[in-house]
């Protein structure tokens, strides 16, 4: 395990159980991500991961159970204030603002680090200039470690898919959090790019330390570059455990070959 | 005195040129500067860092990846030690790299990554004689704990802790290098065989750099974008060479994909690429004027043909009508500066294009535009420079004429040698290519053909393997006559005989598609490739190309002879599965002669028809024939005519 040696529990997750009307999307689940880990849950459609992540950075508020993170119990938090306090993410169905910048799509990541008003900002001088500059040093630096220095000044719209998640992945960074949760990071993109998306992921986790929880539908994926995996169906937990121990379980293997029956 | 070895010559650059930028990188968004003086601080600091890790005298530093600033100064300060620097392909495979750092016994690798240091270990069991490998970029190998892994960074404090220790080393190690000292080992990338380790000295560097800053009056304040590979002979006289003889700034851009952009924002006055950078160039230029709005596009169309017209008359200071001189002025502030502005060659001053022959239809359109782009020929052997054109003297079909002090020569089947203060020492560990290549009183064989024109002017026309002669000792270079056949849309394969007849003759393959198109368009009806390829008016359209080509052989007077006579249009393609062509679509000469017998008897038997039946191999592996009544056509010759005028 990368960089815990003390086995700290940075977030935990307990007896989450999650309905829309009669549709039960997670029963009773509970799993804890150490700090400084690389955490997947992974599970066939359906099986409640969105949910999962959705309820960790308070999307959604859990009908039972609650999160602990960095030793504070909560039943819910807002978006914003779980931004605030170091989690960051990314979406399965890309988020970004189309019609503006890789840089400046990255540099919105910075936002909660600014402390300026917009009028500050707007005349663009004394503390505001120096702010942006700082911020403007660190953002460069996350494009530089992503190695998107080329598109920089293009509209993202324009980017093909593989580079637009790699953008996506840099305006998490930008927020320098704690934990980062990444929704599919690898959907839909060819061999390559899955290839250059899990550098990046084990590159983020050794350099900066950061704690990630990652979601993917790509078992091969999810095995090589995880240290504990979460296995959900059906809204319930499966099994947990490190990708060997995941890999030969039975219930698991069921649920991805399905069961004969006779 | 004179300086005799770089580093010497750096301490020259640092006292004259010291607050001026040496080099530049694009770092974090920001181009970052290295003076002169901050370049010498660095690269004395890291070679008594080299020298600490036990780099000595006559020993070999192999330095590897993009351009770098760090690679540029680690170059001269293996120098600085009297150990040779051997750049490496960065894009070569393992087994590729392993073999150069074996071959050349490389005891220390300075390498830019983890991608890069990834290589070396893995070359590194068959390598014992790599001790410490040197990388200046630490991303992802926090976990790598191998001993031999030094950082660049770790390696400079070293150099500081070691100045403290020997003040006076650097200056003692610099005053014993000596001007026939080894410099720098390249590797030829080797297209048959094994590389061949090409050692080139101080003086063959320096004196050739030296002479090419006097004959394009290169200064301290051009600026030029090292982009090319470090191993290439090319960036090592362009981006190292000549940038510490005239002291001019190298910028290194930020990474491979964003050379474009780099360039746009530093502006080269001097710069160098390969045809197909030109190419493509032109190419992406022209797809997007074709998405620009009408008025756009005809504004393009006019001044583009302007440019066409006086363009190049204007470069060359001809005298050109007032009238045309005003539209060619307006057409520089409406057009041709901010299109140059957008390739990034707005502040161009020069540009070099060499390593295959250009297009001439590219060459003129830069030309036009007002861009002083000239041909040279050089090799790895002769530190690049064997000919190039001086300005005013700029012909799309020459290479120049030879660079100063170089001598030329001409073999008995027309191959090029050339002698000059360029040449190579030898090849490393390998006296026998050096004997072959090199002749004991220095006259390099350069393995083309090729002949000089009335004007000076260097032709090159093949691989000398490849040219034969005609019976009246006429030279004959198949290869030249067929590309300039191939030139044309509709020709796609073409081969010319004549080696030991007495006259040139060629076969012709019309291409199915450039002639198919025009067929419909002229309502030339037919019903296959070979119906089409036997109409009178293909005929008529081919022998207007060869008359073409003909004019093109008669301005030189040693290829005057070889005009094409007699021609062919095939009615089948060659093709590769029936053994016409190889793979990669070249003629297999031999095997055509002896398929097509009794087609060639015909060409020289002076026969009007000949009925040919060949065997075909159809894609499912069938065999069967085509066969049919071939029109022997003669074609026009043309006169000995003088040379054309310059482009």
């Amino acid at each position: 395990m990368r960089g815990n040696e003390k086995n700290e529990v940075l977030l935990k997750a307990e007896n989450i159980s999650l309905s829309f009307g009669g549709v039960r999307a997670l029963e009773e689940v509970s799993f804890d991500i150490l700090r400084g880990e690389v955490r997947a849950i992974i599970g066939p459609n359906g099986a409640g991961k969105s949910s999962m992540l959705n309820v960790i950075n308070g999307f959604y508020r859990p009908q039972k159970g609650g999160i602990t993170y960095k030793n504070r119990r909560r039943a819910q938090m807002k978006p914003h204030a779980a931004a605030a306090a170091g989690i960051a993410r990314t979406f399965q169905n890309i988020a970004l603002f189309r019609g503006m910048s890789a840089l400046d799509n990255i540099m919105t990541g910075r936002v909660h680090k600014m402390k300026r008003g917009f009028l500050w900002q707007a005349l663009h001088i004394g503390p505001a200039r120096r702010e942006e500059i700082a911020n403007r040093a660190f953002v460069e630096g996350i494009i530089d470690f992503l190695e998107i220095q080329a598109i920089r000044r293009v509209a993202v719209g324009r980017l093909p898919y593989g580079l637009q998640k790699r953008v996506e992945l840099g305006r998490a960074l930008a927020a320098e959090p704690d934990l980062l949760l990444l929704d599919e990071p690898m959907a839909g993109m060819n061999l390559e790019e899955k290839e250059d998306m899990c550098r990046f992921i084990l590159d983020v986790n050794e350099q900066f330390g950061t704690t990630i929880a990652l979601i993917e539908h790509d078992m091969g994926v999810v095995m090589d570059i995880s240290d504990r995996v979460v296995v959900l169906d059906h809204g319930k937990k499966l099994a947990d455990g490190t990708p060997a121990e995941v890999r030969g379980d039975q219930a698991v293997v069921d649920a991805y070959l399905g069961v004969a029956r006779g | 005195m004179a300086a005799d070895t770089f580093p010497k010559l750096l301490e020259e650059r640092a006292r004259r040129f010291g607050g001026r930028p040496a080099l530049r990188e694009k770092e974090f968004g920001i181009w970052r500067t290295r003076t002169w003086a901050d370049a010498r601080r660095e690269i004395h600091e890291l070679a008594r860092g080299l020298a600490a890790a036990g780099v000595r005298r006559g020993e070999r530093v192999a330095v590897i990846g993009d351009n770098r600033p760090e690679l540029y100064l680690s170059l001269c300060a293996a120098q600085c030690l009297g150990a040779v620097p051997v750049p490496l392909y960065q894009d070569a495979v393992a087994a590729e790299t392993q073999f150069v750092l074996d071959h050349s016994g490389a005891r220390l690798v300075v390498a830019e990554d983890q991608e890069q240091v990834d290589k070396i270990l893995e070359a590194r069991e068959r390598c014992p004689e790599v001790k410490k490998i040197v990388y200046t970029d630490g991303r992802g190998m926090r976990h790598y704990g191998d001993e031999i892994l030094q950082s660049y960074q770790s390696l400079l404090d070293a150099g500081r802790a070691h100045a403290r220790a020997q003040p006076d080393f650097i200056s003692r190690e610099i005053a014993q290098g000596r001007g026939g000292d080894a410099a720098v080992l390249l590797y030829t990338s080797g297209t048959t065989g094994e590389p061949k380790g090409v050692v080139l000295s101080h003086e063959n560097v320096l004196v050739t750099c030296q002479n090419l800053v006097g004959f394009d009056r290169l200064n301290e304040r051009e600026e030029v974008l090292a982009y090319l590979p470090m191993a290439w002979v090319g960036d090592h006289i362009f981006s190292y060479g000549q940038a510490y003889c005239a002291g001019f700034c190298v910028s290194c851009p930020e990474s491979a994909a964003t050379v474009m952009h780099d360039m746009r924002e530093i502006g080269p006055t001097y710069f160098f690429a390969p045809p197909r950078i030109f190419e493509s160039l032109l190419t992406t230029v022209m797809i997007r004027m074709e998405d620009a709005g009408a008025v756009k596009k005809k504004m393009f169309g006019f001044f583009l043909g302007v440019a066409r017209r006086v363009g190049a008359d204007i470069l060359n200071r001809k005298p050109v009508a007032a009238g045309w001189r005003f539209l060619y002025a307006l057409g520089r502030w409406l057009v041709y500066e901010p299109l140059k502005d957008a390739m990034g060659f707005g502040r161009v001053r020069l540009a070099y294009t060499a390593g295959e022959a250009i297009g001439p239809e590219i060459f003129d359109f830069y030309r036009s535009l007002g861009m002083n782009i000239k041909q040279l020929y050089g090799q790895t052997e002769g530190a690049v420079f064997v000919t190039a054109q001086p300005d005013g003297e700029v012909y799309p079909d020459s290479v120049g004429k030879p660079s100063p002090q170089v001598e030329l020569r001409f073999g008995d089947n027309g191959e090029v040698l050339y002698r000059s203060p360029g040449v190579f020492q030898s090849y490393y560990k390998n006296p026998e290519a050096t004997a072959k290549t090199r002749t004991e009183d220095g006259w390099v064989h350069t393995g083309d053909a090729g002949f000089l024109d009335e004007r000076g002017h260097l032709h090159i026309v093949d691989r000398a393997a490849d040219v034969g002669k005609l019976k009246d000792g006429t030279l004959f270079a198949p290869k030249f006559i067929e590309n300039k056949l191939k030139f044309f849309p509709h020709i796609k394969e073409a081969v010319a005989f004549g080696d030991r007849r007495d006259f040139c003759a060629a076969l012709v393959n019309i291409d199915l598609e450039a002639v198919g198109n025009w067929a419909e368009r002229n309502n030339v009806p037919y019903a296959s490739y070979q119906e089409l390829a036997a109409r009178p008016e293909v005929y008529a359209m081919i022998a207007d190309s060869v008359r073409t080509v003909n004019r093109g052989l008669a301005a030189d007077k040693q290829l005057c002879n070889s005009q094409i006579r007699r021609f062919v249009v095939l009615h089948k393609e060659l093709d590769a599965d029936d053994g016409e062509l190889t793979r990669t679509r070249k003629v297999r000469r031999r095997h055509i002669v002896e398929k097509y017998a009794a087609l060639v008897d015909a060409l020289y038997g002076g026969k009007k028809h000949c009925f040919v039946e060949v065997a075909v191999t159809f894609e499912d592996g069938r065999v069967g024939a085509v066969s049919g009544d071939l029109q022997i056509m003669d074609a026009e010759m043309c006169a000995p005519q003088p040379l054309a005028e310059a482009a």
